[in-house]
């Protein structure tokens, strides 16, 4: 190993870097200025996540503690991208409420550690650095849940979080150690070579999967996203419910693809299981949600059920659909997460019924937020319409039929709630509606991203024939 | 040939269609009328062009005018079975394109005095160029699915057309009635065009059409109750032809049609749209031709000859004098259909096919005419009913002139247009067939007497009282009129025959004397009967209305048939199926829909429960379901 294999890590020594520059600028920018320090982060992770689509090389480091692939690269990619979403979204929220407390540059450190955890999670080589990126993930997004001190919602929200996470990492951690004791190795090249279904392995696996099941948030470990959405900051939220699932999502697929390939047997029925309830919980809670951050949670959770419908092929069509999926997903869910975090912030409502009448007053802004909810839908010719129909296919090619059916009643209940929105908007009219207002900047290019992916991503085939290419290496 | 440009000529329609659709509030009429006009002449130049190219230059090679062909896969089935775009030029194509072009360009302009002043103005225009498009469309298919696109992209123009004076109940129900009748005998269409698709493995026309290819060769190798599977597909794709072109028993839309804007209707009810059925039948004339010895063809020809007949009866009677043009279209088209099915394949035998497509040139610029001419006339009297009209040769003399111009080529008074086309059609008839021979012959003096009937009742005759006294139409409105009345006298002089032949060789056409001297008689007593009958105001008429009794009331009663059919569905189908159905439909179908969408609510409603909000709770789910999942995994769902 010579230093120039220390490039293998080069996004998440970048990433840190950007941390440690933001801590030197909180120190050295006069009070009056704080405001730039929002510009200053958000031009660091621009430049960030622009490096971060240079080509990169492939290897282990740390006697294989820590690896980087392809497809891993492309997944950090697709993590930043969200990221830089997620933060054009939030900067006018910072610059209104959170600079001003002096608490600006704290959000971005925060943010970033937990980002910079995904990283080490999902290039994790073993179960070691696999904790460490699980913890370094989750710890920081619990002080961000409490970020608006001043409300008691949100540091209800905080306290909810870091208890059921650290109740779920240690059930998690306590996995794992069964997993060594059965295997005597905490290396997944070596735990996989040597792994068998003993019941004590099984055991093992299962409460190791309760704990990244608890950062998807399927059911019946999902109890805390309901109420941590509906207390943290929007754009907390909006990241609880993007990129921290997508990541999870991420570093499960490749687990249960590769690591605990062997009790593959085991894990499909336990996911057909969980996949039914999750999408059933997640659809039925939703329905009658009115608080427009809860009704997301809920959702999010029946999102994370039909991408159950991939995880359970195991095979290469399976990755390359999930992965599709979850971008798709990021996109989306962001975007309407955006219309959110836009009418919270002028009019504080967040109420469905508040959004009566929208399609009059802010045309631009339902527009956004029913392509968004379109999407989430599954309604073609948007982005999520493919999505969901290539996770579907995929289910179906292994021979899960009732699955999919049962996925597919799921998608006709969601409708109806996804739906109920769009009514509200554009069908309802309401002496309160809330008035006409302009975004600023940043929100404005934030919402235009989503929704170019939302419209781009369903039509643009070659970006799926490069994600389904990607995918081979994982098989 | 280089055809690559044609695909402007429905491109640009198009393009002025969204343009004027999109925009419609925004623009202003006088600007849309320019606009639309401007984007039909470089259609129309086009199509011109690439008539002379394809007629007279770079079309014959070795003596054969040549199938140009440019198309891509748009959905593909299987190897040989998939639905193409594309364009396809050959003699009735380019004839075609001519056609819709003259007849479209001069209705545009028209238009623009016409609809003066009319509130949907742009709207109307904009449909006009979405019309335009659609038939070029239809014209150029390469094969059966394009040209069924294109065939209810007219249909959907002809809707929104005809229904364009939506506020007026009696136009809604003319655009129902046209748009569904129509969609029922496409019906037939899609089902022909389906069963084609199973046993003869394509679409396209090229391979369809092949005299030596496997379809046509092969036509007996399955059958289906004592036909060909393939002339069962062929009579199918007739019955959309039959219903586009008014054909007995499918006409019943075409006169509740004329509820449209006037300009309308010469595009569209007369020149262009319902002709489509011969078009297609034309198009597959081939396997009509072939398949089974020809025998769909003879449906073709019978069917033609009684519409034609059937029609032109009932146009004696009628009052509206749209409405008698209405029905002339539909007996002229029964002229074509029943041309083409007296047709024969090669050299001289398919003269019946050339004078089919010589017909529908001529009839579309002299058909066109004589509605734009009824427009003029409605546009100073304000009144469709004959009448109301009388003397108005005084007030309107060009009107007056082209009018009567377009009534002798309807009449088939030599040298006019449609004395040539017709009289090829009385000479196909007579070699093949006697009895239509003289169906056509009989035809010819009926449409001599309604055209005339009409002619003196308008220009001739007393003088009604107006209320203001009638003018002379505007320029926009005459240039057309004057244009066609041109082409209505010299278009019988092309030599069609050496352009247009199923073979696509071309032969000489000579005028058959004899034969030709019986129809000329024969309309020209038409002529002199309506001369005795109208030119002067006198109780003739009414005495033999009397004479003729109940026979007179059924014809201008059309038979009774929108009556049958109102019987038909209102009483038998809506009564005795739709409602028991929709019944059906309401208790069990929606019933067991809602008690779904009810329990889930309910279920939803049930369950909320379990998130009590307390994170003790959560945690207590939490451990109890990894070990719940556990047990079960373990110890009982093992495998």
């Amino acid at each position: 190993m010579n230093f120039s294999s220390f490039l293998l890590m080069r996004q998440e020594i970048l990433l840190l870097t950007i941390i440690l520059l933001l801590l030197v600028a909180e120190i050295s920018i006069s009070k009056s200025k704080k405001q730039s320090i929002v510009h200053l982060a958000l031009f660091l992770f621009g430049i960030h996540t622009i490096i971060g689509f240079f080509p990169m090389e492939t290897g282990n480091l740390f006697g294989g503690m820590f690896r980087n692939t392809a497809l891993i690269h492309f997944f950090k990619n697709v993590l930043n991208v969200g990221v830089f979403i997620l933060l054009l979204q939030s900067a006018d929220w910072l610059q209104e409420k959170i600079v001003d407390q002096n608490k600006g540059a704290e959000f971005f450190i925060l943010l970033f550690s937990s980002l910079l955890g995904m990283y080490f999670m999902i290039s994790a080589g073993d179960f070691l650095m696999f904790y460490l990126g699980l913890e370094l993930s989750t710890l920081p997004v619990a002080a961000l849940a409490a970020f608006e001190v001043t409300k008691r919602i949100s540091s209800e929200a905080g306290i909810k979080l870091i208890l059921s996470a650290a109740l779920a990492s240690g059930v998690s951690l306590f996995g794992v150690s069964m997993l060594y004791a059965t295997s005597g190795s905490i290396y997944f090249d070596e735990i996989m070579a040597v792994i068998s279904s003993t019941n004590l392995t099984i055991l093992g696996f299962i409460l190791f999967f309760a704990g990244l099941a608890f950062k998807i948030s399927l059911v019946p470990f999902h109890f805390w996203t309901a109420d941590v959405y509906e207390g943290a900051p929007i754009s907390v939220a909006s990241y609880l419910s993007v990129i921290s699932k997508g990541a999870a999502v991420f570093i499960l697929m490749i687990l249960l693809f590769t690591v605990l390939k062997p009790l593959m047997h085991v894990w499909v029925n336990i996911i057909y299981v969980i996949a039914i309830a999750t999408m059933f919980i997640g659809n039925l809670f939703a329905l009658r949600q009115q608080n427009m951050k809860r009704f997301l949670a809920f959702s999010s959770i029946a999102q994370a059920g039909f991408i159950l419908l991939g995880l359970i092929t195991g095979t290469q069509l399976g990755t390359a659909t999930i992965i599709y999926f979850v971008l798709i997903y990021i996109f989306s869910n962001l975007a309407a997460f955006g219309v959110v975090q836009a009418i919270s912030l002028k009019t504080g409502k967040e109420n469905m019924n508040d959004y009566e009448g929208l399609y009059r007053t802010n045309p631009n802004l339902s527009l956004v937020m029913m392509l968004a909810l379109f999407s989430l839908a599954g309604i073609p010719p948007v982005a999520g319409f493919f999505g969901k129909f290539f996770l579907f296919t995929a289910a179906a090619s292994e021979g899960y039929y009732l699955l999919v059916f049962i996925a597919v009643a799921n998608v006709t209940i969601s409708l109806y709630y996804y739906l109920l929105v769009v009514r509200a908007m554009f069908l309802r009219t309401s002496d309160q509606a809330i008035p006409y207002f302009k975004n600023k900047l940043y929100m404005r290019l934030g919402l235009l991203v989503t929704v170019v992916g939302i419209l781009v991503l369903g039509l643009y085939s070659p970006l799926y024939d490069y994600i389904f290419e990607l995918s081979k290496n994982l098989n | 040939m280089n055809i690559s440009y044609i695909i402007l000529i429905p491109l640009v329609p198009l393009a002025v269609f969204l343009l004027l659709g999109i925009n419609s509030q925004k623009i202003k009429p006088a600007i849309s009328g320019y606009i639309g006009v401007l984007g039909l002449s470089i259609s129309a130049a086009l199509s011109l062009y690439t008539a002379y190219q394809y007629f007279l230059v770079q079309g014959k090679v070795d003596g054969v005018y040549q199938t140009f062909v440019s198309k891509t896969v748009w959905m593909k089935f299987t190897e040989t079975l998939h639905i193409d775009m594309g364009i396809l030029i050959d003699p009735i194509s380019v004839m075609m394109l001519v056609v819709v072009s003259i007849v479209s360009l001069m209705v545009h302009i028209y238009s623009r005095g016409y609809m003066k002043g009319d509130e949907g103005y742009t709207r109307f225009f904009a449909f006009l160029s979405l019309f335009s498009f659609s038939m070029y469309g239809l014209v150029l298919a390469t094969n059966l699915f394009q040209i069924y696109i294109f065939w209810e992209l007219v249909g959907v123009s002809s809707f929104l057309l005809i229904g364009y004076y939506y506020t007026k109940p009696s136009a809604v129900a003319a655009a129902k009635k046209a748009f569904i009748v129509t969609r029922f005998a496409d019906l037939g269409f899609l089902i022909g065009i389906l069963i084609m698709g199973y046993f003869a493995g394509t679409y396209d026309f090229q391979t369809l059409n092949n005299p030596e290819g496997s379809v046509i060769l092969n036509w007996a190798s399955t059958s289906f109750m004592g036909l060909s599977v393939i002339t069962w597909a062929l009579l199918l794709i007739f019955m959309g032809g039959a219903g586009k072109s008014a054909m007995f028993p499918l006409h019943i839309w075409l006169p509740d049609a004329m509820e449209g804007p006037t300009p309308v209707s010469a595009l569209i009810h007369a020149a262009t749209m319902v002709v489509a059925g011969v078009y297609l039948v034309a198009r597959l004339f081939p396997m009509f031709y072939f398949v089974e010895n020809g025998f769909a063809l003879n449906i073709v020809a019978y069917v033609g000859a009684f519409s034609s007949l059937f029609a032109a009866i009932i146009a004696i009677t009628q009052t509206d004098i749209k409405r008698v043009l209405a029905f002339s279209t539909m007996s002229q088209i029964g002229y074509m259909m029943l041309a083409l099915g007296v047709s024969g394949y090669d050299g001289h035998e398919g003269v019946g096919y050339m004078a089919s497509m010589f017909h529908l040139f001529t009839h579309a610029m002299f058909k066109a005419l004589l509605f734009l001419c009824a427009g003029s006339v409605i546009h100073a009297v304000h009144s469709n009913y004959l009448k109301d009209m009388g003397g108005l040769r005084k007030y309107m003399p060009i009107t007056n002139i082209t009018f009567l111009i377009a009534a002798l080529a309807i009449a088939g008074v030599p040298p006019f247009a449609g004395f040539w086309s017709k009289d090829e059609i009385l000479v196909a008839a007579f070699e093949h067939n006697m009895l239509i021979y003289y169906v056509g012959v009989f035809v010819a003096g009926l449409t001599a007497f309604y055209m005339f009937r009409i002619y003196f009742g308008i220009f001739w005759g007393k003088e009604k009282e107006y209320e203001h006294a009638p003018h002379e139409s505007p320029k926009s409105m005459t240039f057309p009129l004057l244009f066609l009345a041109v082409l209505s006298m010299v278009a019988g002089f092309i030599p069609f025959s050496e352009f247009v032949s199923p073979d696509k060789v071309g032969f000489e056409a000579h005028l058959n004397y004899p034969l030709a001297a019986i129809a000329t008689s024969v309309g020209l007593l038409g002529i002199i009967l309506a001369w005795i009958f109208y030119k002067k105001e006198n109780s003739l008429s009414d005495r033999f209305a009397m004479a003729f009794g109940p026979f007179y009331k059924w014809t201008s009663d059309k038979f009774y048939f929108d009556e049958i059919y109102l019987f038909i569905t209102k009483k038998i189908l809506f009564n005795n199926v739709s409602a028991p159905l929709a019944k059906f439909d309401k208790k069990y179908v929606d019933g067991t829909m809602e008690g779904v969408g009810n329990k889930t609510v309910w279920l939803s409603g049930k369950i909320k429960g379990l998130q009590s909000g307390k994170v003790q709770d959560y945690a207590f789910s939490f451990v109890m379901g990894a070990v719940i999942i556990a047990l079960v995994f373990i110890y009982l769902w093992t495998n």
